[in-house]
C-alpha cells in the first residue's frame, strides 16, 4: 500500500464531494433536518388531544370537571356542541379524538350523593391513542371523583381516610418523559446509514456507469488503496455528522447526555465502519447508481428505521422479528445510544452491545476488501 | 529475460466471452518507438485485445508480454510502465485540467520532487498551459483529449495505449493529436493505437487489420498494398455509377466492385487483361465509361479486399 496513492484517490473523492451539490445537501442539511424531523414532528407523547363536550347539564359542577381536563396537557377542549349529531360529526370528520357528554342530571345526583355517570366516546381508528384517552379520561374524572367524596364527607364533618394504596412512581433516566429525548439518540443510526451506505453505495456505480473506472484501473492503483480511499473521506464526514447530530440532541433539544464520550465516539466508528463497507459491497455488486441506492435504501436504513429498536421497542416485536433483529448491527448502535444518552452506562456494561457490533464491523470490512477487483469482466 | 527492443509480445492470444470468440489466436511483436496501428471495424477485437494488453481483461488462453512483464502474472508491474487511454473519456469531469493531472500523478506514484516538472511537462504537451483551472467538462472534445494523453503519461511509460483516441474528435483536433503521437514515438515511446479511421492507419509505422477477432493482415502500410491485397485495383469513372456497380457484381474476373466518390474501385486478378473486357461488358450495359486505368490500392481497398474474403470464407464454412 503506498499512501501517495490512497492520498491521491482521498483527495479526488473530497473534492468531487466538495463540488456536488447533492452530496453537500445529503452530508451537511440532512442530518440536521432528521434530527429536527425527529426531534419535533415524531413525537409519541400524546398530548392536547382535541375533546368536543356535549354538557346537557351546563351546572357549577361541570364545569369544574371540564376545568379538570382543561388543566391537563393531555386533552384540549376542542369546541362545545349542543345536541348528539354535532358531536357524532365532529368525531367522524376526525375534529375530536374524544366526545365527552356529561347528562342533564349530573349535578342532581352528585348533591344526592348518587354516582353520576360521564360518558367518553373515542374513536378507536388508532387503538394507542384510544387506550390513552381511556387512561387519561378516567384518572381526570378519578381524581374529580374522590374530591367531590372528600367534599361530601366533609361537609358532614366526618373524618377523612387516607386510600389504603398508592403508587408512589418515579421516572429515571428520562425524567420528564419526552419522548424526544427517547428518539433522537436514534437518529445518529439514521444519518450514519445514509451517509456510509447511500452516499458510498454511489461512488464505485458511479465510476463505472462514468467509465473513469476503466481509467482508474489501469493505474497501478491497488484495489485496497481504492477502497480505503474512498472511504475515509465518507469516514471523517461521518464522524463529524454524529457530532454535529449529538451537538443538536444536546443544546437544541437538550437530550440528556450522562455516558463517555469516547463511548459514543467508539461506537459511532465501528457502526460507520459496518455502513461503510456495506455500502461499498452494494457498489461493487451493483454497478449502476439506480441500483445500489435502492439496494442500499433497503439493506441500511430501513432495518436502522424498522428493526433497531429506535422507534419501535425490539422487546415488544413478534417472536420471529426480535430474532431477526439480532443481525442488524444498526440495533447494537442505537442500544448503545440509547445507554449513552440517557442512562449514563458505563462503557463496561455495554459490551452486550460494543461485541457484535466489533464482529460485524471486522466480518463485513474483511468482505469489502476483497470484493473488489480491477478487472472489467 | 527481458527483451528490450520488443515492448509488446503476443502469442496465440484468445479471448471469449461466452460462446463468443472476441479475439481468436492473435499473434504479434511491437519495437520499442513505433507506432502500431490497430485497424478494424467497430467490433472487431479491439478493445478487447488492448484491454487485455493493460491487465484489464484476462486472457482466456495465450500469452501477452508487455514492457517484459507477463499481463497475467504481473499486471501491477505491466500498469506502472504503461499509459492507458479508454475509448470512452474517462477522465473526472467534475475535477479541474489541474486535479485530474494531480492525481494520476498520485496514482502513478510521480516522486514529490518531480512532481512540478512532470505536470508542467504535461500540460505544455497537451498545449493546455494557462487552462489549469478549467472544469474538465467544460474542456472541448480535442482538449479532453489531449489533457487524457496528459494524464497517461505523467509516469514517463515506455508504452502507450490508446484505444480510439480520435473518434469524435473535429479533423484540426486529431491532426494536432496526431503531432503529439509522432513527438511521443519520436522519444522513443511504443504507441498502440487502435483506429477505425482509414486515413489515420496511413499515419502508422506498421499496422494490423483485425476482423471478427482474428488478425487478417500484418505489416507497414505500404507492404501491405503491396503484398495483401488478393489482385489489383482498377479505377473506372463512368455515368450511371449505381447501375454499373450492380452490373459489375457479376462481371467476369471482378472479384470486387465498390463505389469510391464519384469513381468505381474493382478488384481484379490482373488489370492489363481485364480492363479491355470490363470496357466491353460495360458498354454491353448501357454503360459510358470515361476513364479506366490501374491504380495503387489504397489502406481500404486491401482492407475491404482482405475482409470480403474472409466474409466468404465464413459463409462457405
Amino acid at each position: 500500500m503506498r499512501l501517495t496513492r490512497l492520498g491521491a484517490v482521498a483527495m479526488k473523492e473530497l473534492t468531487q464531494i466538495r463540488r456536488d451539490v447533492r452530496s453537500l445537501i445529503i452530508v451537511v442539511v440532512m442530518p440536521v433536518i432528521l434530527v429536527l424531523l425527529f426531534g419535533y414532528g415524531v413525537s409519541l407523547d400524546l398530548k392536547h388531544l382535541p375533546v368536543y363536550v356535549y354538557d346537557r347539564d351546563g351546572s357549577q359542577q361541570s364545569q369544574d370537571l371540564l376545568k379538570r381536563f382543561r388543566a391537563s396537557d393531555y386533552f384540549k377542549i376542542a369546541g362545545m356542541v349542543n345536541n348528539d349529531p354535532e358531536l357524532v360529526r365532529a368525531i367522524d370528520a376526525g375534529n375530536a379524538k374524544m366526545g365527552l357528554v356529561i347528562p342533564w342530571d349530573f349535578s342532581q345526583r352528585l348533591r344526592d350523593g348518587r354516582t353520576a355517570q360521564v360518558q367518553a366516546l373515542i374513536d378507536a381508528s388508532d387503538d394507542n391513542t384510544a387506550n390513552v384517552l381511556i387512561g387519561y379520561s378516567q384518572s381526570v374524572v378519578q381524581g374529580y371523583s374522590s374530591d367531590v367524596q372528600l367534599d361530601w364527607l366533609h361537609h358532614r364533618g366526618q373524618a377523612i381516610q387516607p386510600a389504603p394504596l398508592r403508587v408512589e412512581a418515579r421516572t429515571w433516566y428520562n425524567e420528564d418523559l419526552e419522548s424526544s429525548a427517547f428518539i433522537i439518540p436514534g437518529v445518529l443510526a439514521l444519518v450514519m446509514s445514509v451517509i456510509g451506505a447511500f452516499l458510498t453505495s454511489l461512488t464505485i456505480a458511479r465510476e463505472w456507469e462514468r467509465g473513469s473506472m476503466e481509467q482508474l484501473i489501469s493505474t497501478p492503483v491497488t484495489p485496497l488503496e481504492i477502497m480505503l480511499g474512498k472511504l475515509i473521506p465518507y469516514f471523517v464526514i461521518g464522524m463529524f455528522d454524529v457530532s454535529l447530530c449529538a451537538g443538536l440532541a444536546l443544546y437544541w433539544f437538550h437530550v440528556p447526555f450522562r455516558g463517555q464520550f469516547s463511548t459514543l465516539l467508539l461506537s459511532s466508528a465501528l457502526f460507520m465502519i459496518v455502513v461503510l463497507s456495506l455500502g461499498f459491497l452494494i457498489s461493487v455488486i451493483a454497478k449502476n447508481q439506480l441500483a445500489a441506492s435502492q439496494i442500499a435504501l433497503l439493506a441500511t436504513f430501513l432495518p436502522a428505521f424498522l428493526l433497531s429498536g429506535f422507534l419501535y421497542a425490539i422487546e415488544q416485536m413478534p417472536g420471529v422479528l426480535q430474532v431477526i433483529t439480532r443481525a442488524i448491527p444498526a440495533r447494537y448502535y442505537v442500544s448503545v445510544l440509547k445507554k449513552i444518552f440517557l442512562k449514563g452506562t458505563p462503557t463496561s456494561l455495554l459490551y452486550a452491545d460494543l461485541v457484535p457490533l466489533t464482529i460485524f464491523a471486522l466480518i463485513l470490512a474483511a468482505i469489502a476488501t476483497r470484493a473488489f477487483h480491477k478487472r472489467l469482466a | 529475460m527481458k527483451d528490450e527492443t520488443k515492448s509488446v509480445v503476443v502469442e496465440d492470444l484468445l479471448k471469449r466471452f461466452g460462446d463468443f470468440v472476441a479475439v481468436d489466436r492473435i499473434n504479434l511483436e511491437t519495437r520499442k518507438g513505433e507506432i502500431f496501428g490497430f485497424l478494424g471495424p467497430n467490433g472487431a477485437g479491439k478493445s478487447t485485445t488492448i484491454r487485455m494488453l493493460c491487465g484489464l481483461l484476462t486472457p482466456t488462453s495465450g500469452r501477452a508480454i508487455v514492457a517484459g512483464y507477463d499481463v497475467r502474472q504481473k499486471p501491477e508491474s505491466v500498469r506502472q510502465n504503461i499509459g492507458y487511454m479508454s475509448q470512452k473519456f474517462s477522465l473526472y469531469n467534475d475535477l479541474k485540467v489541474i486535479e485530474n493531472l494531480r492525481l494520476f500523478a498520485g496514482l502513478y506514484s510521480v516522486p514529490a520532487n518531480a512532481l512540478k516538472e512532470r505536470i508542467d511537462w504535461a500540460l505544455q504537451t497537451a498545449n493546455l498551459k494557462g487552462q489549469e483551472d478549467l472544469i474538465t467538462a467544460t474542456l472541448p472534445g480535442g482538449w479532453k483529449q489531449r489533457l487524457a494523453l496528459g494524464c497517461a503519461v505523467l509516469h514517463r511509460p515506455p508504452i502507450i495505449f490508446l484505444d480510439e483516441p480520435t473518434s469524435g474528435v473535429d479533423p484540426i483536433s486529431r491532426r494536432q493529436f496526431w503531432d503529439l503521437i509522432y513527438h511521443m514515438a519520436h522519444d522513443g515511446v511504443t504507441v498502440f493505437v487502435t483506429t477505425h479511421y482509414m486515413e489515420e492507419a496511413e499515419y502508422c509505422n506498421r499496422l494490423a487489420l483485425i476482423f471478427r477477432g482474428k488478425m487478417v493482415a500484418l505489416g507497414t502500410p505500404s507492404e501491405l498494398k503491396k503484398k495483401s491485397m488478393n489482385g489489383e485495383v482498377l479505377l473506372v469513372e463512368c455515368d450511371a455509377l449505381g447501375s454499373a456497380v450492380e452490373a459489375l457484381q457479376s462481371a467476369p474476373r471482378v472479384r470486387d466492385a465498390a463505389v469510391f466518390g464519384n469513381a468505381l474501385h474493382l478488384v481484379v486478378p490482373q488489370a492489363d487483361s481485364a480492363i479491355p473486357e470490363i470496357k466491353k461488358y460495360l458498354a454491353e450495359h448501357n454503360v459510358t465509361v470515361s476513364k479506366i486505368e490501374k491504380i495503387r490500392p489504397s489502406l481500404e481497398d486491401v482492407f475491404v479486399s482482405l475482409t470480403t474474403e474472409r466474409g466468404s470464407d465464413k459463409r462457405s464454412n
